[in-house]
């Protein structure tokens, strides 16, 4: 079966700037909700604009719902929605007038246009603030109504790039059913970018990791996972100049070398008997008279996977750093 | 996998799908959210209605001995300056119109409107039409403040529509500018930073006095040389003179001139700002 989104050694390289996407390969398939999961700057909105039709790739491959994105742009339009980054709403409209708007652009018959707004409106919970200002409006709420307006035409393929960056907990989770809905209701392709390991393990079926323009892991969560192999223990001594000594306890354990966690305060080992060995950590450390400051188990997470593939940990980026922008290479020169 | 089913065909040949029809429905669209966004923002509506008049007053107070030069078209002074309200008008809808498209561009709501099958030409002409309706309105209310003001109106009730016909027309040039210039920059402040440059061109143009009258040569020159002097002359002399058709054609011949070649240039500009595949 031909797949929603298919791309071949894409390249996106911005003049006077980064290969933002350096020869990347994904599949998605028809009624998946793919997780793009990246830090910020990792080519993931760059990917995204380029699959919307937004920005021509550079060189590659991409055939989003069967259409070619370089050569058949308006095809291809026809059949997705998408909400990008930082939903972009026009504060001096209200939430009905936008959906006018977006009913009216997308060419929707005059005897649907308002029964199509009314139930996307209701639909992403908006009845009671739709004739008010989006200026007004929380940022779950712009959020919503984003998504809401991505789905006036009745796209087959939904592209949200980085939804729920900056909601609260509870906007967050309300939108995550209403993508998860989409997907298992309405069977839409959901190619979705995001910075949270707990949103790509929470949604999607299938995860691709990129870091640096290329994809460096993809695969279900639990696979990725599971490459990673067993729980690991950290552990930070009451004294630092035991360090040693504690590292030497854990070493009977597991193997540190298989653990990247450790740094100048904690010792961190993989441990060969998953979480069974933990009591005998435990055992081990108090007769050995080491007292630990702090000790921690970790399961394997998105983040060590992505830890184990690039190095570095995604965890704490999300929050204080800079977006994950596309170069504005539309600037006329 | 080939999503165009025999259905979805047959609903894009109903008229309601004919690509005119869809253009007409876009810019339709297009325009009724310009026009509400023009009207719902007091920060740009009440300056351009409120300084031009200030300066109108300040202006046909203090140069009130003008009219005693030999020569000058009229005694009112009140009668000569009231076209340059007009003028400012358009200036402050290159700021309106280019800002609305600058922030646009810069909150991605450009991007948006990109991902819909609008087309430029509904993108253009949609966002000009929050410009095109300001400035009736802005005629209107400069046409009653002047007559209450004492100010002569020498075309009489059959002037009027030409005179708004001229006020949009003016807006419509400048409109474009401001278009053409949030294309090419993308920022509002920059788009804002054009404001004193056209005031420039105000200043250097038969505002002041007739270029007949103007006594520094380089200065006539340059005012015979401006466009701005011919839309001027061409509202003022609905005021002073009624219908002087030479006037005329050159107001409005220089403004749809001017219109038309920024709007190609914003069109051009369009191409490359919209890099949708």
């Amino acid at each position: 079966m031909p797949a929603a989104i298919e791309v071949n050694g894409l390249v996106k390289e911005f003049k006077k700037g980064p290969r933002a996407v350096d020869g990347i390969d994904l599949r998605v398939e028809e009624g998946e909700i793919y997780g793009f999961l990246g830090p910020n700057g990792a080519g993931k909105s760059t990917t995204v604009h380029v699959l919307t039709t937004l920005i021509p790739p550079t060189s590659g491959e991409a055939l989003v719902a069967g259409y070619d994105v370089a050569k058949q742009g308006a095809e291809v339009r026809e059949q997705i929605g998408a909400a990008l980054q930082e939903a972009a709403l026009d504060p001096f409209l209200t939430g009905r007038e936008h959906m006018r708007l977006q009913t009216a652009l997308q060419g929707l018959p005059r005897a649907e246009r308002t029964s199509r707004g009314d139930e996307l409106i209701g639909r992403v919970g908006l009845s009671d603030a739709a004739d008010r200002k989006v200026g007004g409006y929380s940022g779950g709420m712009k959020r919503r109504l984003d998504l809401a307006l991505a789905l006036v035409h009745r796209p087959r393929i939904l592209f949200l790039d980085e939804p729920t960056t900056g909601l609260d907990p509870q906007s967050r989770t309300a939108l995550w059913e209403e993508v998860e809905g989409l997907a298992s209701g309405d069977g839409v392709t959901v190619f979705l970018t995001t910075q949270y390991l707990e949103e790509a393990d929470a949604l999607a079926s299938r995860v691709g990791i990129i870091d640096d323009g290329r994809i460096v892991a993809e695969g279900t969560p639990a696979t990725l996972k599971a490459e990673i192999g067993e729980p690991s223990v950290e552990a930070v001594p009451a004294d630092p100049g035991d360090r040693e000594r504690l590292a030497g306890v854990l070493a009977r354990f597991g193997d540190d070398g298989d653990c990247p966690r450790s740094t100048p305060d904690a010792v961190a080992v993989r441990l060969a008997r998953g979480d069974g060995g933990l009591a005998d950590v435990v055992r081990a450390l108090d007769s050995e008279g080491v007292a630990v400051q702090h000790l921690q188990v970790h399961a394997p997470s998105l983040d060590d996977v992505f830890l184990a593939k690039t190095g570095r940990s995604l965890e704490g980026q999300g929050a204080g750093a800079q977006e994950d922008g596309v170069p504005d290479e539309r600037q006329a020169a | 996998m080939n999503p165009d089913s025999a259905g979805a065909q047959a609903e894009r040949r109903s008229p309601e799908h004919r690509p005119l029809h869809q253009v007409a429905l876009q810019i339709g669209a297009l325009a009724r959210r310009s026009v509400n966004r023009t009207l719902r923002q007091p920060a740009q509506l009440v300056p351009s209605l409120v300084f031009p008049l200030i300066l109108m007053a300040i202006n046909s107070a203090g140069l009130g001995k003008a009219t005693e030069i030999p020569g000058f078209p009229t005694d009112s002074y009140l009668t000569f300056a009231l076209a340059i309200p007009f003028i400012q008008a358009g200036i402050f809808s290159v700021s309106n119109a280019g800002s609305d498209l600058a922030r646009d561009i810069e909150t991605g709501f450009l991007d948006r409107l990109a991902l819909t099958p609008m087309t430029g030409l509904s993108l253009v002409s949609g966002q000009l039409a929050g410009v095109l309706v300001l400035g009736v309105i802005q005629g209107v209310i400069y046409l009653v403040v002047g007559l209450v003001a004492g100010a002569d109106f020498e075309a009489g009730l059959a002037g009027v529509p030409v005179l708004l016909a001229l006020a949009l027309a003016t807006s419509f040039a400048f409109g474009c500018i401001g278009i053409f210039a949030a294309l090419r920059l993308g920022n509002g402040e920059a788009v804002q930073g054009l404001f004193p440059v056209l005031f420039v061109f105000l200043f250097l143009s038969s505002m002041a006095l007739p270029r007949d009258l103007i006594e520094q040569d380089w200065f006539q020159t340059v005012a015979t040389y401006n466009p701005v002097s011919y839309l001027i002359e061409g509202i003022r002399s609905l005021f002073i003179d009624g219908f002087d058709g030479q006037a005329l054609a050159l107001g409005f011949g220089f403004s749809v001139a001017i219109g038309l070649a920024f709007l190609a240039a914003a069109s051009a500009t369009l191409r490359t700002r919209l890099t949708r595949t």
